[in-house]
């Protein structure tokens, strides 16, 4: 999927963007955001700082009013909706906050429906699919209906989904907000998983814990990149987390935990 | 550079359906119950067309089997407008025609048919009297159900053969019975079965040509004459049948084929079935009314899931052909389940009726083609809102 790009080293490329949306609502003011390849980084800021816009931009739902967005190389600006469609189904994946499964559709399928717009032949769908539940710690889980899971698994079947295609950036908004705890540490577990094993993922929070947990913190207020601790620092593996009880003694168990 | 080219994939016709089944699956009921209203159009047209068609399809199964050869020849009106009178030799004349197979005539007795003497003379229970010759029956090719045909002997006696309807209006069922017509009793001594070319015999009570002149003061004169020939020549036959007739006035004969009544009735079935299926067409239309609706409700509902594949990379194009799709299978499954009750209904009705079931293939292709135009226009709009959704939008429901 990803191709070599030598002379394109960021996954992310945001320069000087702005966003006005009609009635004079400026929501980003001028950000500057490079992401590298294999970075953890989150994104953070109370609600109305402009996250939100932030990750519609990176996820290319949206384009922005002024500057340069690029993700995985590709100016945003010069594509159309047929090429950025494209873009994200081969070089994005999204964890929303309310995991967006289909009811009534297996855990198998719901995320073999990711791949669909890939150009992946069914077959090889599920047997993505499968694999990638087994990396969320799901593979007995299969056959088991949205309705059947809880919380954290849902939020693992979404995750699953988005990682599929293994592609390059893993985008989570608010991946924990709808969770307790416990649910919340099953998720964060299997983020910091994908990361060790070379994921390139911004988690959009305004939880400041999970904020901390993670490596690199881009702090957003007022439509400005107000803190960041620069491209490539989010490459260090996460740090302890109160949520996270075993993220010390946690190595690359692949297991959910329990 | 570094811009390798970025194309969407193509999603297959199987996975075109999948995502356009997908969206059925999970509200059963409310796929149910939109695609009722297709299946009730639809079922009413194919109904309508196949009862219609196996009506007809009787209608000429008869007309095959009693031969459209048959012509009958009757006296029409003098140029003054009187009742004109067919000539005594008539028959005879018509019986030297070449192609004629056989003929023979009927004569109206000017006299009534009674149970009783008691009964009054004004109740003639609309049975006519006739003279008839000994081969009627022959030309007809009609049949006794009781008793015997007019012969040799019985038809200069007070013999009666009564046609069907008039022995059931007299209360007949057997043979051997008295009647009283003109001034005394005659015995009854068959009874006819239904004639289709020829329903005025049904309603007749006929005697033979003697003893209608010797009893019932008849003239001689016949007002019908019965006339079969060879299928070909059934044209030719009935331009010189006037002249042949009545040589002096042919303008005073009519001519006429009875199974061309038949064959009208055939044809005259279509305007009623033209109305049916206007009805059908417009339970149809609503069908279609409650497809689009469905699909606008399930574009507002599914908003999020909209999102969401828009994130996965679904192009417009590809949302707006998932809820084409889901429009047309919904519609699809209506349609299928309207043709198979309709031929059902068809079935049922025509054996109840003892007619064979014929559902034309054109009205099934009718059909499916009604219904793919129907889940079309249903769906164009909706999946046009679909696709025109801003990603962001979709995704920024709750």
């Amino acid at each position: 999927m990803s191709i070599p790009q030598p002379e394109q080293p960021y996954v992310v490329e945001l320069r000087e963007v702005t966003k006005d949306y009609g009635g004079g609502v400026r929501a980003l003011r001028g950000v500057d955001l490079l992401v590298e390849p294999g970075e953890l980084v989150a994104i953070a800021g109370p609600s109305g700082s402009g996250k939100s816009t932030l990750l519609h931009l990176i996820g290319t739902l949206d384009r922005p009013t002024t500057g340069t967005v690029r993700i995985a190389g590709h100016d945003v600006a010069g594509l159309s909706d047929r090429e950025l469609s494209a873009l994200r189904a081969r070089h994005l994946g999204f964890v929303f906050q309310q995991f967006h499964l289909a009811p009534g559709v297996s855990a198998l399928d719901n995320v073999a429906d990711g791949l669909l717009y890939t150009g992946t032949p069914l077959r090889a769908r599920r047997e993505r699919a499968a694999a990638a539940l087994e990396r969320v710690g799901l593979g007995h889980r299969l056959g088991h209906r949205p309705n059947q899971l809880s919380g954290g698994e849902q939020q693992r079947v979404a995750v699953a989904r988005a990682v599929a295609g293994d592609p390059p950036l893993l985008l989570a908004d608010e991946p924990t907000g709808n969770l307790d705890s416990a649910a919340g540490a099953e998720v964060l577990g299997v983020l910091r998983d994908l990361h060790a094993a070379g994921t390139t993922i911004a988690v959009i929070t305004h939880d400041p814990d999970i904020a901390e947990w993670c490596p690199r913190q881009v702090r957003v207020r007022d439509g400005r990149v107000v803190a960041d601790a620069g491209a490539g620092a989010g490459r260090r593996p996460p740090g302890a987390n109160p949520k996270l009880p075993d993220a010390e003694t946690a190595g690359a168990a692949k297991g959910a935990p329990r | 550079m570094n811009r390798q080219r970025l194309t969407p994939a193509r999603l297959g016709p199987s996975d075109v359906l999948r995502t356009g089944a997908a969206g059925l699956r999970t509200r059963p009921a409310r796929v149910v119950l939109s695609a009722l209203g297709i299946a009730i159009g639809i079922a009413t047209m194919i109904a309508v067309l196949g009862i219609s068609s196996s009506s007809r399809e009787q209608l000429l199964r008869q007309l095959d089997r009693l031969g459209t050869n048959l012509l009958t020849v009757a006296p029409g009106q003098t140029m003054f407008g009187e009742e004109a009178k067919l000539p005594v030799e008539a028959l005879g004349m018509v019986r030297r025609i070449g192609p004629v197979r056989t003929a023979s005539a009927t004569g109206t007795v000017d006299t009534t048919i009674r149970r009783t003497d008691r009964i009054p003379k004004a109740v003639t229970g609309g049975i006519a009297v006739q003279a008839a010759t000994a081969d009627l029956l022959t030309t007809l090719e009609g049949r006794v159900v009781k008793g015997a045909w007019l012969n040799a002997a019985t038809e200069a006696r007070p013999a009666v053969v009564l046609g069907a309807k008039a022995a059931q209006r007299l209360g007949i069922t057997r043979i051997g019975v008295q009647v009283w017509m003109g001034e005394r009793w005659f015995t009854v001594v068959g009874v006819l079965g239904p004639m289709p070319l020829a329903p005025e015999i049904e309603r007749s009570a006929l005697v033979g040509f003697p003893a209608a002149e010797k009893y019932l003061g008849f003239d001689g004169h016949p007002t019908t004459i019965y006339e079969r020939s060879a299928e070909e020549s059934v044209e030719a036959v009935r331009a010189v049948l006037p002249r042949t007739v009545n040589p002096e006035n042919p303008e005073e004969v009519t001519v006429s084929r009875p199974s061309d009544a038949l064959a009208a009735r055939a044809a005259a079935a279509s305007a009623f079935t033209n109305l049916l299926l206007g009805l059908g067409a417009v339970a149809l239309l609503v069908g279609g009314v409650g497809v689009a609706n469905t699909m606008v409700i399930s574009v507002l509902e599914r908003r999020k899931e909209i999102g969401l594949r828009r994130s996965l990379g679904a192009t417009r194009g590809q949302v707006r052909l998932q809820f084409l799709a889901e429009s047309l299978l919904l519609s699809a499954l209506g349609g299928i389940a309207g043709a198979v009750l309709g031929g059902l209904a068809t079935a049922g009705y025509a054996l109840s009726r003892g007619w064979p079931p014929v559902v034309p293939a054109w009205a099934f292709a009718g059909a499916v083609g009604a219904t793919l135009v129907i889940g079309t226009l249903a769906g164009l709009y909706p999946a046009m809102r679909a696709a025109r959704l801003s990603p962001t939008v979709a995704l920024a429901t709750t």
